[in-house]
């Protein structure tokens, strides 16, 4: 009771018009991305953000983030392959069908709308789970790795960033965050680098991930055909035709085929393709995907 | 969630005629939010932007206002948004959307006045996605889109879910009315599941390429999209407020939807 008054009984005025922290953040020249939140006047902040936006354990919440995803990522001789889809679902609404999964981490100058056939230095961060969280992050990581990169005069390792990642996801677990990620790059120090974290603070390194939704689906082809000594070739055919299954059976995937190879002087972009037509290609060309007939 | 059955409470296998002992306790949560309606939805040309919304206002089944703008001016000179460059729209709650355009506006013209130059909308939509995602924790309820100019001068569309996670689009439709206008949007704007006739059979068939649209044909587009949805949606109506963002400013038009 004691508490509840405490709370209305404040002086009216202050909590009119910004903070003085507030207004330190309005006025600053460069708002560094920020690590305060403001939280619901609640005891159990994260029980009421589970309430708002859990569709899945309230499929009529009022607020619908932007889910759902088949992501992956596989070591190879020729360096990384990184594949997504492209769809954002909130409950059973397709938000998107143009989402780009793949995050550049790297510079915040570089490689990021300029589009360019040489290979970009950095590393590459896939997103799944939830939107905002994935984007917001890897920005800050994006942050996190510039500044290393000042300081020390080299790239950051992917070893260290993906550290970075996780002790962040770590410190924030069971708030109510929700992202799978997949970090990939390449360093003189480490060679191609793979690593996998997510928002119960897990990081793992490893040769071959799948994230989201549709995992299932894509780990179902890529473990059948996956070698270590594939040619690029047919290491961005695998990682396209794995999507290509989970865009087939998991219904919150699909969209477009969004396709990344991390070579030793940085990633290059291999096309935002749209499934159907590749779809159709791998049926009528290679007689896969018997199930659907192709009678019109 | 998977549950294993359902604990059966004492006051359900009582007898018929047995009253309760005590008022069954009703949980009251912690409710901020508000659903207040209405549809906002924007489109990019080559040289312009528009942002449209509905100007009702609902609570329920209840139409409290007819004229509540979802599209603001952002950065302007003044209270009437003269000078400003980006719009904003914002539908989901009310006073949440109206925190959050007052907070950009504040951002924006901050910048102006430290950096001596306008904020681009690229920086402006990244901005925005930051604000959104500062109240990660508690939300702003609302899905917002952001329009201008770009750089080269070409219409520039952000579109945000409540939590700051964003995407520049040719077009978005936002808001209760959103599953009913974004189809029409994909296939009268980007041209999905249309096909060059005669380009040949079955699966060699050559999908139409989508290209920017002359502004005429974009504002007839919005207004098709709002007379529909007034007709199928019951959040929306009353009227069009529609804003133009081109290089020699922002022009607003209004126009009465259906009032039932």
């Amino acid at each position: 009771m004691d508490k509840l008054v405490a709370q209305y009984s404040r002086p009216r005025h202050q909590d009119e018009f910004y903070s003085e922290q507030e207004q330190r953040d309005l006025t600053e020249s460069h708002p560094s991305i920020s690590l305060k939140f403001d939280l619901p006047p609640l005891e159990n902040p994260s029980a009421f953000l589970r309430a708002m936006t859990d569709d899945h354990s309230n499929p009529s919440c009022p607020i619908k983030l932007a889910h759902g995803t088949t992501t992956l990522a596989f070591r190879f001789q020729g360096g990384i392959i990184v594949a997504t889809d492209s769809r954002a679902t909130a409950g059973n609404w397709i938000a998107s069908q143009t989402v780009k999964k793949v995050i550049p981490v790297s510079r915040l100058s570089r490689g990021e709308d300029t589009q360019t056939d040489a290979p970009v230095p950095g590393l590459l961060g896939t997103m799944a789970g939830g939107a905002a969280d994935c984007q917001y992050w890897l920005r800050y990581l994006s942050q996190q790795c510039t500044l290393h990169e000042i300081r020390h005069k080299r790239r950051i390792t992917v070893a260290a960033a993906s550290k970075i990642l996780a002790n962040l996801t770590y410190a924030y677990k069971n708030m109510g965050l929700s992202m799978g990620t997949m970090l990939a790059g390449m360093t003189p120090q480490e060679g191609p680098a793979l690593y996998y974290i997510d928002s119960d603070g897990t990081r793992l390194p490893g040769n071959l991930f799948c994230v989201g939704s549709g995992q299932t689906f894509a780990y179902g082809v890529l473990d059948a055909q996956y070698r270590y000594d594939l040619t690029e070739e047919e290491a961005l055919e695998l990682g396209r035709r794995s999507i290509l299954a989970a865009m087939h059976r998991d219904a919150y995937s699909g969209g477009f085929i969004n396709l990344y190879h991390v070579k030793e002087e940085g990633w290059v972009h291999h096309g935002f393709s749209d499934m159907n037509p590749i779809f159709w290609k791998t049926k009528l060309e290679k007689g896969e995907f018997s199930n659907v007939t192709s009678e019109l | 969630m998977t549950s294993f059955g359902r604990y059966t409470s004492a006051e359900t296998v009582g007898y018929s005629f047995s009253q309760p002992t005590s008022a069954p306790n009703k949980e009251h949560s912690f409710y901020p939010y508000t659903d207040n309606g209405g549809s906002t939805l924007g489109i990019s040309g080559s040289d312009f932007a528009i942002l449209a919304g509905d100007t009702r206002s609902v609570a329920g089944y209840n139409i409290n206002s007819r004229y509540v703008p979802k599209v603001f001016k952002i950065g302007g000179d003044d209270e009437s948004g003269d000078g400003a460059h980006i719009l904003l729209s914002v539908v989901g709650f009310a006073a949440d959307g109206q925190a959050l355009k007052e907070r950009l506006d504040a951002v924006v013209k901050m910048y102006k006045y430290q950096h001596g130059k306008p904020m681009s909308v690229r920086a402006c939509a990244q901005r925005l996605s930051t604000i959104l995602y500062q109240k990660r924790f508690f939300p702003y309820y609302v899905h917002a889109i952001l329009a201008g100019l770009d750089e080269e001068g070409k219409g520039a569309l952000y579109s945000y879910d409540p939590v700051g996670s964003y995407e520049r689009e040719q077009c978005r439709a936002a808001g209760s009315a959103a599953s009913l206008i974004m189809p029409f949007l994909d296939n009268q704007v980007n041209f999905k599941n249309q096909y060059i006739p005669g380009s040949g059979e079955g699966h060699a068939l050559e999908p139409k390429k989508a290209e920017p649209l002359p502004r005429e044909t974009v504002e007839q587009l919005v207004r098709d999209a709002f007379t529909s949805a007034v007709e199928r949606h019951i959040e929306v109506g009353d009227g069009l407020q529609m804003m133009v963002i081109t290089k020699s400013g922002i022009e607003e038009i209004y126009s009465p939807l259906k009032k039932d």
